[in-house]
């Protein structure tokens, strides 16, 4: 990987983040027409609505609105929330802590479950495992994670079991146990989906892989099985699985949301739900802007570990 | 196209999803007349009842008759999907085809733009429209229609790439067509295949997408009969009647397994390559 080729893409992502961050703005401020009425409702008297309208200085010109906006958000100055009065930045990095350990418990159990669970169906295709795997894998990438979750809590969360708790959050301070028990069914409603997604795309690399040439080869001149599975077809399937890993992180942030709501977990996607139905402006472009950046901070890490792993390609 | 049909029905999956899209269309159209209650009914003396012979599947805390409001549920649930999906096919078909076809500086802009919404998950997008747009069926069905735009572009775009050097749009050039004649008669048909392939595996997850939006409150409103719906409202009866959540997820699944398998049959059908795997 050549240094102008990691310029370039850092380049690229900057130039998307900044794009984003036009976007976030656009839709939220200067697409309501007017953001005053938009946040305080058709029926707000006249002095609140231009009380409001002069508090975000929404009478300047758009550009004036937006290059203020970006400053800020750039500063860390992320403004104060419209509904609490409280600053929004420590809101947003204290949510935004609890979610990410939500997404990196998920990712790391999706990514230890579903790669064997791949290369198991690829292994045996055609037969019942395989069958097995993939219908398992349809039923998983078609039920929304809000019905997933809900589930469950109907069947794991039951008062009378007393296993797990049907929602909430605990500080690490109240031990590691309670800490963890809340943790348990929100990363187990975000997994089902993207085991289900990343198995059955481990499967069908996996399969491609196995009837290449080099893998006859490797057969031929007597490697053990697990030689020719570990050393010569594995790390050739998961070159094109980094790439939806990565992709399906935006997935997984869209469940992040939909899951904190479901068992009222204290974080960033539970913040930002209650920020759209309180008309939040300020928490929710800045709870916005973060997703997007995590969104594109994954899929440009990826992009570099998949020209790093890949000899092959040259870029320029 | 028959070639195509004849593929398509030899696909033991293409064919069992087209059996659930099916009966799913058919419950959409025939569901309101079928339902033996009116969805929006209380019975105020049969609440929370699990299924009987009066109410097939029970009844929720307003005992409202469950099995009223799926089938009610199933035209919500089919029209959101396929309008939502149509709208952004056709949208981000427009937007693809004449980006695409143009090139230059206004191409490059729109793919950049349509980078950085990519950059923003669905579901965050679909909130921030709704934001602005206040939450109702209406809107959500917009929204999603948004939000799948750019990918259906994207695709368009690709296709038109490779289209637009081919003789046949030389020709048309040489006889002096317009460019709009061009690009909608002459290379739209030629489109038109992957972008159907896409758009029909989309449909699962408008789907989908609608029912979490419900869930959320910023879909559907009540007292309207809709799953997602019926999920969120159920959250406070979950430990006493599992049932009210059970049989509204199932349909959601069911729903969105169809169009998958669908999807994938007709994919496979477009790309005999590819079915062998």
């Amino acid at each position: 990987m050549s240094a102008a080729y990691l310029l370039k893409r850092l380049g690229s992502a900057i130039l998307i983040l900044w794009l984003v961050s036009f976007l976030v703005f656009f839709i939220t401020q200067i697409l309501p027409g007017n953001a005053a009425v938009m946040i305080l409702g058709e029926f707000a008297t006249k002095e609140t609505l231009l009380a409001l309208e002069s508090e975000l200085r929404l009478n300047d010109p758009w550009w004036h609105q937006y290059l203020r906006w970006l400053r800020g958000i750039v500063t860390l100055d992320w403004g104060v929330s419209m509904r609490d009065h409280v600053p929004v930045m420590p809101a947003v990095m204290l949510a935004f802590g609890r979610s990410m350990t939500l997404a990196a418990l998920s990712l790391v159990l999706v990514v230890t479950i579903s790669i064997p669970l791949g290369v198991f169906a690829a292994l045996n295709r055609g037969r019942c495992g395989d069958f097995a795997v993939g219908t398992l894998g349809y039923i998983g990438v078609s039920i929304p994670e809000f019905v997933i979750a809900t589930l469950l809590i109907v069947a794991l969360a039951r008062p009378e079991l007393g296993w797990f708790p049907a929602g909430g959050y605990e500080p690490v301070q109240a031990g590691l146990w309670q800490w963890l028990r809340h943790f348990i069914l929100p990363v187990l409603a975000l997994t089902i989906v993207l085991i289900a997604h990343i198995a059955r795309q481990v499967r069908s690399e996996m399969v491609d892989v196995l009837r290449t040439d080099y893998i006859r080869t490797a057969v031929l001149k007597g490697l053990k099985p697990w030689q020719v599975l570990l050393h010569h077809a594995l790390p050739n399937a998961m070159l094109p699985t980094i790439t939806v890993v990565a992709l399906d992180i935006g997935y997984l942030i869209g469940g992040v949301i939909v899951v904190e709501e479901v068992f009222a977990f204290p974080g960033l996607g539970r913040l930002l739900i209650f920020a759209v139905q309180n008309r939040d402006l300020p928490m929710i472009q800045a709870a916005a802007v973060v997703l997007a950046t995590l969104y594109a901070t994954t899929s440009l890490l990826s992009d570099l570990l998949y020209a790093y792993f890949d000899r092959r390609i040259v870029y320029a | 196209m028959r070639e195509i049909a004849t593929r398509l029905i030899r696909n033991p999956l293409g064919v069992a999803g087209l059996a659930l899209i099916s009966f799913a269309l058919f419950l959409a159209v025939a569901g309101p007349f079928l339902a033996p209650y009116d969805p929006t009914q209380f019975h105020v003396r049969a609440r929370l009842q699990g299924p009987s012979a009066a109410f097939w599947l029970g009844t929720d805390q307003f005992g409202r008759d469950i099995f009223s409001r799926i089938l009610w549920g199933a035209r919500s649930t089919i029209v959101f999907g396929l309008t939502a999906t149509m709208l952004g096919t056709t949208f981000g078909m427009c937007i693809g085809l004449v980006s695409g076809y143009v090139g230059g500086r206004a191409d490059e802009i729109v793919m950049r733009l349509i980078d950085a919404k990519m950059a923003i998950p669905n579901l965050l997008f679909t909130l921030l429209i709704l934001t602005v747009l206040g939450g109702n069926a209406t809107n959500a069905v917009i929204a999603v229609a948004i939000a799948f735009t750019p990918s259906m572009a994207r695709i368009t775009r690709s296709v038109v790439l490779s289209e637009r050097t081919r003789d046949y749009v030389n020709a048309a050039r040489a006889r002096g067509e317009s460019s709009a004649y061009i690009m909608f008669r002459e290379i739209l048909p030629n489109v038109a295949a992957p972008v159907i392939v896409e758009s029909s595996i989309r449909v699962a997850f408008a789907v989908m997408l609608g029912a979490t939006l419900s869930y959320l409150g910023l879909g559907v409103q009540p007292p309207s009969p809709d799953w997602g719906l019926m999920i969120a409202e159920a959250r406070s009866f979950l430990q006493r009647s599992a049932w009210l959540a059970l049989w509204p997820g199932l349909s959601i699944a069911v729903v969105a397994i169809g169009f998958n398998l669908f999807g994938d049959g007709l994919r496979d059908a477009l790309n005999p390559r590819v079915g062998e795997a």
